[in-house]
């Protein structure tokens, strides 16, 4: 299935070239895939893997493992980050 | 006490510059900055007093910290009633001015009464003189600047000013340092304009003295200093992208305020993020962002120095705004973009640069726009009026909107007044999206219930930095909470409200506390000043400091009917994104936070309340 996955501020340094423009890409992912396994197949460093939404909604440390992804769920990942 | 100790009190009407010591009692209620030039504020004017008056005061004031090691001791804060709000005005500042002041050897400057004609206060340490500012009037921010550091032959004074905007009164003026650091909400800069003051220009040479504990207070700058280096937000995240970092995860939480607060998301949201500043432009090659900029004593460095296409329709034939200058920050992003529905990088930050020449505040100035905006959409205004067409989206609107206010010509002088006035001017004041008179911030209140409440309740209107919410709503720091529950919320609130008013009265940055929780600050403060500055005094001194603007507030005529928020926010849900069907939950939360507050039902300090905290 189709997701839509985002990395943003830092992590945009894992995105391919042609993706960093509008820090997305769309991911061909197995059906059951969860939240976890995503950011695991992107080698993302723990430490930088802060806040994590799905369509919008944060997905605490404790359920990503078991967060299932839906087709065309959008997944973006920022480290931590502040400002105001 | 880690302060000089004086005072300098600037009567303009007479002309005069009288020396007089800082009130030792008032000190140890309510430590410095915002909390002790509040307790004179209050002291010494009447509440009611029409804010444009010559019985309004204007007060400058440092911190403790201010002009120490102390990472982020360069803040300054302005004291004044406000004319955007009539209520209780506290705009902060960073820059090099505040430390410039602490190293002339002054904790305070109070100015009272208006002068004949215009003047600007020229601080030379322990010397201090008005002088005529007849050549200053009717000048920028940029030149006025320029031009006292001429006249004086003197390229390291310090300088805050007002442009033209706070000249002629424009009811969100700001008050303008080092160029484009402000002051800048609630109409300062207009106070200022009001009492013919142009100008305080410092020059401070006397360095810092009276640290109680020289040794104990290196110990825990170095260890403070330690913290913020170590941690990602403040030692990588914000300098790295700035507070526009925020553009992205707001808008993908659906908590982004567009057109006039019609939408809370922005489709042109990634054009105008602090990741598209870090772009090669394709007219130029260039990238928007040039670097990144440190306050004084600041390790952290968020600000930002960008540079604009000098292509683009705003400046090409105005190379005064080619080079590289402040901005885009977060909250002027948003609200020259996604308020408007704008997203032109190049057009925000042209009005940016118009902001910090001629001193305003982007934020209600960007938010003032939206509401002209949408008012014209609605065939309320009409082309006519405005001179142009005002469409949602129209980077061109906006930019001549904006030069219309900068220059308090046309249209620009209505919309210099600000949201709420111009609303009701037209007969919808339920499209001003206020608070007390003020513009929101970045975040919707209803995606986000805590700072909903945050803004009901902001003692100088809507404002996000009187409890930010969003860090726990959003950022997860000190601990994430849902942005749809109202559960907590009252109780995050008042912490976070009375802490900041800790670190507003200090002279350091409220950004340290991305990083930074009070226990990492009181050791600083402890060892700087004699007394007790315990963990428990300093949250007493902040709750005591929010009180005290509360009952200012009060007796200004504002009451607990104005803790609130504008209709659409009551009434209209979110549309689209996560927080879709959401409203704002003002009414579950409210109660629990008078109680929290220990004031009654409708919203005023109880006898009991008043006496624990010495009001």
């Amino acid at each position: 299935m189709q997701i839509t996955f985002k990395l943003f501020a830092s992590l945009s340094d894992y995105l391919p070239d042609e993706a960093r423009r509008t820090n997305s890409l769309s991911l061909d992912v197995d059906d059951d895939c969860t939240v976890e396994a995503v950011i695991n197949s992107w080698a993302l460093p723990p430490r930088m893997v802060h806040l994590v939404l799905v369509n919008g909604e944060f997905v605490p440390p404790e359920k990503r493992a078991e967060r299932r992804l839906n087709p065309q769920d959008a997944l973006a990942i920022w480290p931590p980050i502040a400002g105001g | 006490m880690a302060l000089a100790r004086k005072l300098l009190r600037v009567n303009l009407t007479q002309g005069t510059c009288v020396v007089e010591p800082v009130n030792q009692d008032w000190v140890k209620q309510y430590l410095g900055q915002r909390g002790l030039a509040t307790k004179y504020l209050a002291s010494e004017i009447d509440p009611k007093v029409d804010a444009l008056s010559p019985e309004n005061k204007l007060i400058y004031t440092v911190g403790p910290l201010t002009g120490t090691m102390a990472a982020t001791g360069g803040r300054f804060s302005v004291v004044t009633k406000g004319p955007l709000t009539n209520a209780i005005a506290c705009g902060n500042s960073g820059g090099y001015f505040g430390n410039e002041l602490r190293s002339a050897g002054w904790d305070m400057v109070i100015f009272e009464g208006k002068s004949a004609k215009p003047v600007y206060l020229f601080i030379e340490n322990e010397k201090a003189q008005l002088l005529p500012a007849e050549d200053f009037w009717g000048k920028s921010v940029w030149d006025t600047e320029g031009g006292i550091k001429k006249k004086h032959q003197d390229p390291q004074i310090r300088v805050s000013c007002i442009g033209r905007a706070g000249e002629s009164q424009v009811l969100f003026a700001g008050i303008v340092n080092d160029l484009h650091r402000a002051a800048g909400r609630s109409g300062v800069g207009a106070v200022m304009g009001s009492k013919n003051l142009k100008a305080v220009a410092v020059r401070g040479t006397q360095g810092m003295s009276d640290i109680a504990d020289p040794k104990a207070f290196m110990a825990a700058v170095k260890a403070g200093k330690k913290v913020l280096a170590d941690n990602p937000v403040t030692g990588q995240g914000l300098p790295k992208f700035g507070t526009q970092v925020l553009m992205n995860v707001i808008n993908e939480m659906g908590a982004s305020p567009t057109r006039n607060h019609q939408d809370v998301e922005f489709a042109g949201a990634r054009k105008i993020s602090g990741e598209a500043m870090h772009e090669k432009r394709e007219t130029d090659g260039k990238t928007h962002l040039v670097t990144n900029q440190a306050c004084f004593g600041c390790t952290i460095a968020c600000g930002r120095i960008s540079r604009i296409d000098e292509t683009h329709f705003s400046v090409k034939t105005k190379p005064e705004y080619w080079g590289a200058s402040g901005g885009l920050e977060y909250e002027a992003a948003w609200a020259f973009g996604n308020a408007n529905g704008v997203d032109d990088l190049e057009a925000l930050q042209y009005c940016n640069l118009l902001c910090n020449e001629e001193g305003m505040d982007p934020i209600s100035l960007g938010a003032t726009v939206g509401a002209v905006m949408e008012l014209y959409e609605l065939g309320i205004i009409s082309k006519e009026e405005i001179g142009f067409e005002a469409p949602f989206g129209s980077a061109e609107a906006l930019c001549k909107l904006a030069e219309l206010t900068a220059r308090g010509e046309g249209f620009g002088k209505l919309l210099g007044q600000g949201s709420k006035r111009l609303c009701t001017k037209y007969g919808r004041p339920d499209l001003s999206m206020t608070v007390k008179g003020q513009e929101f911030p970045a975040y919707d209140g209803r995606a986000l219930q805590g700072m909903g409440l945050a803004y009901a309740t902001s003692n100088r209107g809507a404002c996000h930095l009187r409890g930010y919410m969003v860090s726990p709503e959003v950022l997860g720091i000190p601990v994430k909470m849902d942005p749809k529950a109202t559960e907590g919320k009252p109780e995050m609130l008042k912490a976070f409200q009375d802490a900041t008013a800790v670190v507003d009265s200090t002279g350091l940055c409220v950004f340290t506390t991305f990083a930074w929780n009070l226990g990492d600050i009181q050791p600083q403060i402890q060892a700087a000043c004699e007394g007790d500055w315990s963990m428990e005094t300093l949250l007493a001194t902040g709750e005591r400091i929010w009180n005290l603007e509360r009952e200012f507030n009060l007796a200004a005529g504002i009451t607990g009917k104005d803790d609130t928020l504008p209709p659409r926010l009551l009434n209209e849900p979110c549309k689209t994104g996560p927080q879709a069907g959401m409203v704002a939950q003002i009414d579950k939360m409210l109660p629990i936070y008078y109680e929290l507050r220990g004031w009654n039902t409708d919203g005023v300090p109880t006898t009991e309340t008043r006496a624990r905290l010495g009001l």
